[in-house]
């Protein structure tokens, strides 16, 4: 079946970035067909039409959740970046451009005004003492 | 940059270093309620109150017929100790110097540890903080003056815990005076007074600057709860040809969730 998934020869790729680049092609259609699902529940007026896209989108939105942790396992940079940002609160540039510093070695600790934050990492001692 | 405007400071990167690491370590011996109590976040700069889960009635609703209650929440309190760096000890970390003269920045550290205890034990008034002392729905046990008798002060507080269904392991913070006093002092026979306070608590004795006597907590969990906004970090004021004006700064909350979860021991 032709495939246009690839942007170099699949012969001339090896087997895990095959794998790679199919997991990125199905991320991409989960995406699109979340967004197209979007647009048709905002026009459909149909009640019942609209549940069974809705329930077809909510498939959507956990393909594309396995898609990405897949990807995000098998692309440790990527993780790094994607936990700085996905599920934080507060300014959503401001977490990539930290967490892409700090994937990059730029943002550890005294590098451009010290770690990414500026926080001293101390958190919880619980059960510390003598 | 965020709002602690690292980056506009004149410190190398080395500097960064040597400030962030002399202020961990002298920040963290005195950080006693991190060690007895539930730390939760850090949740950011922005967040600024904790769910309480509970409410409280309004006089009236917006209309007629349109009842309204409003929800309750714990405001994040800010804390913040100005220090200064002098630009010449900074080259000379810089060229390798190990006795950079950091006594300003330890000193904010002592002030902060030393605030944070005195606001979540004994209480923060004015920011509506109610310390675990204050809170603690038993009797005080009174501390005598001989450090070899803390064991059976601190066996009377275990008991009372025990007594209302708190589990343990328990720890125990201690003030300066108290905390130098066990730890030079034995018993009869020569046994250590910390031993056998361990022993006791089966958890950690604690130093805790700013404490007033002793208090003996429950370490099983869920009773004294510490929510960080941002936590303890060092950000950059302003500078001269002389020195840095820097800062140590945090927000927090703290909630006592079980007010049967802690004796408070206090001295004569």
């Amino acid at each position: 079946m032709p495939t246009d998934q690839y942007h170099e020869p699949p012969d001339e790729l090896p087997a895990e970035t095959r794998t790679f680049a199919r997991l990125c092609t199905s991320l991409q259609e989960e995406a699109e067909a979340i967004g197209w699902y979007q647009q048709r529940l905002a026009v459909e007026p149909d009640a019942v039409a609209r549940d069974i896209m809705s329930d077809a989108q909510g498939e959507e939105f956990k393909h594309f959740a396995m898609d990405l942790e897949f990807l995000l396992r098998r692309t440790p940079k990527w993780r790094e970046i994607a936990e700085g940002v996905l599920f934080q609160e507060g300014d959503i540039v401001e977490h990539g451009e930290e967490a892409e510093a700090e994937a990059n070695g730029e943002g550890t600790s005294g590098g451009g005004g010290g770690s990414g934050d500026g926080s001293l990492g101390i958190g919880s001692l619980k059960g510390e003492g003598l | 940059m965020n709002h602690l405007l690292r980056e506009l400071a004149p410190i190398s990167d080395k500097g960064w270093e040597m400030i962030d690491d002399e202020a961990r370590d002298r920040l963290t011996p005195g950080l006693a309620v991190r060690k007895l109590t539930d730390f939760a976040g850090p949740k950011g700069w922005t967040y600024s109150a904790t769910n309480l889960g509970r409410t409280e009635p309004t006089t009236a609703g917006p209309v007629a017929d349109v009842a309204a209650i409003q929800r309750r929440v714990l405001p994040l309190i800010e804390l913040r100790a100005d220090f200064t760096v002098s630009r010449a000890e900074l080259r000379d970390g810089d060229r390798g110097a190990l006795d950079v003269d950091f006594d300003s920045l330890d000193n904010a550290a002592q002030r902060m540890a030393v605030a944070e205890n005195t606001a979540v034990f004994h209480g923060f008034a004015s920011a509506g903080m109610a310390g675990i002392c204050e809170s603690c729905s038993h009797d005080t046990i009174t501390l005598d003056d001989h450090f070899d008798q803390y064991p059976s002060h601190v066996a009377k507080a275990v008991e009372v815990l025990l007594e209302a269904g708190i589990a343990g392991p328990y720890g125990l913070a201690l003030g300066s005076d108290g905390y130098t006093g066990v730890v030079e002092t034995t018993e009869h026979g020569g046994y250590p007074v910390f031993e056998h306070l361990r022993h006791i608590l089966s958890g950690p004795i604690v130093w805790a600057p700013g404490v007033r006597g002793a208090i003996v907590v429950s370490l099983r969990g869920g009773d004294f709860l510490f929510e960080s906004g941002q936590d303890l970090s060092i950000g950059y004021d302003s500078h001269d040809s002389d020195k840095v004006s820097l800062y140590i700064e945090e927000s927090f909350s703290f909630h006592v969730a079980t007010p049967e979860a802690a004796v408070a021991l206090n001295g004569n």
